[in-house]
């Protein structure tokens, strides 16, 4: 299943770019006219001259190599233009996850186990997180963080491990708002509703000390949906992430989707919308795994929710 | 299922929002005049708003202009009101795409079964392997950006979701005895669907239509804002926070914040209104 979903997608790229209106040749030309020899040469340099299942194929078959072609905007190897940003995102992506699963669960404990005023102003703060957009977070982080108060940069990648985590941090923050947010609110209802089953009851009753109830009994039985919103949820952050880079003016794979898409450099849109594709394929598959780990009544096969 | 009785402990207020409580009548108001500012911002807008005054870019809150100027010296007010209009109209496209498209593959799913029922599936689950943004990328690489082909990129990605959620209420209505009685009184597939099946899960289309809004909103306004949406001098309130952004690091945050506030105020009045509809219809309860 994983694989025809990848192999349909692959496709279903490929095929839309194909049908663009538009001309590479022209583009590659700056919309001078070419005499007819060098119009053959650069058809036969970017493979233009060949049907199109064997270009598709060609195309499939070179990208599971890692060869990608090459970007008629840059005259360079995909793969390497690919190679050098891929690790922001993921750095970024990383990051944004690690925000979410640790302080999203524990604010959702926390509103969870905690009825009344804590409760009710981790529920107002996730309500508006949860509307907020990455790239109004972004802004506003901007605004406050780096040009009020000075403790972060604002624009960037950065140097060094402590560089890129200095800059990588207020877009992690941005990426990660509104998936922590619903992550909060996910793992606070679940751990309600735990909290008043009847295995947590005996267990109180019995004397057990409250860490124990709450490690082993309470987010035993909560992991299962807070896994399932966090994988969606993360999953999301890959596209999510081409915002975010460009609002801090990251040089990752997104905001280098987000340009070439602008300037109809077509072999690196299908390069860097197959890889992102695949992650978020792959995750979603992963998240599908876990929960036979979580939970060993859910036979792998059959869906659990 | 029990079978649905009219609620009569409270006949109060407007039909549509019963037992929603104050909040969601508070997010109903938010959500009507937000289409009015949409509908007749042009008319609302104090001035032009695509009236340029580069001698005072930046200005500040004064009389003649309640929220300052932005970078080349426009009044962020006129400019909010103008673009109310992009803002809500490219997530109405998606929810209204999403839904008829979504609600007819969910009930031909439901009424056929077998092998209807998994090849539409399986082509949804596949379109499940596109992010919204990413589809909106890829659609704008191909025709151009502008925010109709924003729209329909959103609108595909959507329709899973909402096609998912009403199949299966549509699966278990198709079990419920009165749909089989009234095919042995010889009525027509298309009659039973339409005037008996339709309007009992509709409560909970009009919940998804609600919440998909809130999300499409945010999905459209990010696409603006990474300029791959609405086109200047269009304007919309996603590519005013872009357009914001070279003010912010000089300080004036007036026009990238005044523009998020507007979308994140829109949103949350969506998101509530949803969950409190979600809330009252039995599939999701």
């Amino acid at each position: 299943m994983l694989l025809a979903t990848l192999f349909v997608s692959s496709f279903l790229i490929y095929s839309s770019l194909y049908l663009a209106p538009g001309n590479p040749i022209a583009t590659l030309s700056g919309g001078r006219a070419l005499p007819p020899e060098a119009v053959a040469v650069l058809e036969h340099r970017y493979h233009l001259d060949q049907p199109f299942f064997v270009r598709y194929w060609d195309w499939l078959t070179g990208a599971l190599h890692g060869d990608f072609g090459i970007s008629i905007g840059q005259r360079q190897e995909v793969s390497t233009l690919i190679a050098a940003r891929i690790g922001t995102t993921l750095e970024l992506v990383a990051y944004a996850s690690l925000l979410i699963l640790i302080v999203g669960v524990a604010l959702g404990l926390l509103a969870g186990l905690r009825p009344g005023g804590v409760d009710t102003v981790v529920l107002v703060v996730t309500t508006v997180l949860a509307a907020l957009p990455a790239f109004v977070a972004s802004t506003i982080l901007i605004s406050t963080f780096s040009v009020s108060l000075g403790w972060f940069p604002a624009l960037g990648n950065g140097e060094g491990v402590f560089g890129r985590i200095q800059h990588l941090t207020l877009p992690a923050i941005a990426l990660a708002a509104a998936s922590l947010a619903l992550v909060a609110r996910v793992t606070r209802t679940s751990v309600r509703g735990e909290m008043q089953g009847e295995h947590v009851q005996t267990a109180v009753s019995r004397g057990l000390p409250r860490g124990a109830i709450i490690r082993r009994h309470v987010l035993r039985n909560a992991a299962i949906p807070i896994t399932t919103v966090a994988g969606i949820t993360i999953a999301s952050l890959i596209a999510l992430a081409a915002v975010v880079e460009r609002a801090f003016s990251l040089n990752g794979l997104g905001s280098y989707l987000v340009a070439a898409a602008a300037s109809k450099d077509f072999a690196v849109v299908q390069a860097i919308s197959l890889v992102l594709v695949t992650v978020f394929v792959v995750l979603n598959t992963i998240v599908d795994l876990l929960y036979a780990v979580l939970d060993p009544r859910v036979k792998l096969g059959t869906r659990a929710l | 299922m029990s079978v649905p009785t009219a609620d009569v402990s409270r006949r109060r207020g407007i039909p549509g929002l019963r037992r929603t409580g104050v909040i969601g009548h508070i997010c109903a108001v938010v959500i009507v005049a937000a289409a009015f500012v949409a509908v007749f911002g042009r008319v609302l807008a104090p001035l032009d708003p695509d009236q340029i005054n580069l001698r005072e870019p930046y200005a500040g809150t004064s009389p003649g202009h309640l929220l300052g100027l932005d970078s080349q010296g426009r009044d962020i007010l006129s400019r909010l009101l103008v673009g109310a209009r992009a803002s809500l109209l490219g997530p109405l496209v998606v929810v209204v795409l999403a839904i008829a498209v979504g609600c007819a593959l969910a009930i031909l799913s439901a009424w056929r079964g077998g092998l209807v029922d998994s090849s539409i599936s399986g082509v949804l689950d596949i379109l499940f392997a596109f992010p919204g943004i990413l589809l909106a990328v890829l659609t704008a690489a191909v025709f151009g950006p502008s925010l109709m082909t924003a729209a329909l990129a959103l609108s595909v990605a959507y329709t899973p979701y909402i096609a998912r959620v009403v199949r299966s209420a549509a699966v278990s209505q198709r079990a419920q005895p009165y749909i089989a009685s009234l095919e042995v009184q010889g009525q027509s597939s298309w009659s039973i669907c339409l005037r008996h099946l339709v309007p009992n899960v509709l409560p909970l289309i009009v919940a998804q239509a609600t919440i998909v809004f809130g999300y499409a909103m945010v999905d459209l306004a990010a696409v603006s804002f990474i300029g791959l949406g609405v086109q200047p001098p269009q304007t919309d309130w996603g590519l005013m926070v872009s357009g914001g952004q070279p003010g912010i690091l000089q300080g004036y945050a007036a026009e990238a914040l005044s523009a998020g506030i507007c979308i994140v105020v829109v949103v949350v009045a969506f998101n509530l209104l949803g969950e409190r509809l979600a809330a009252r219809t039995p599939e999701t309860r």
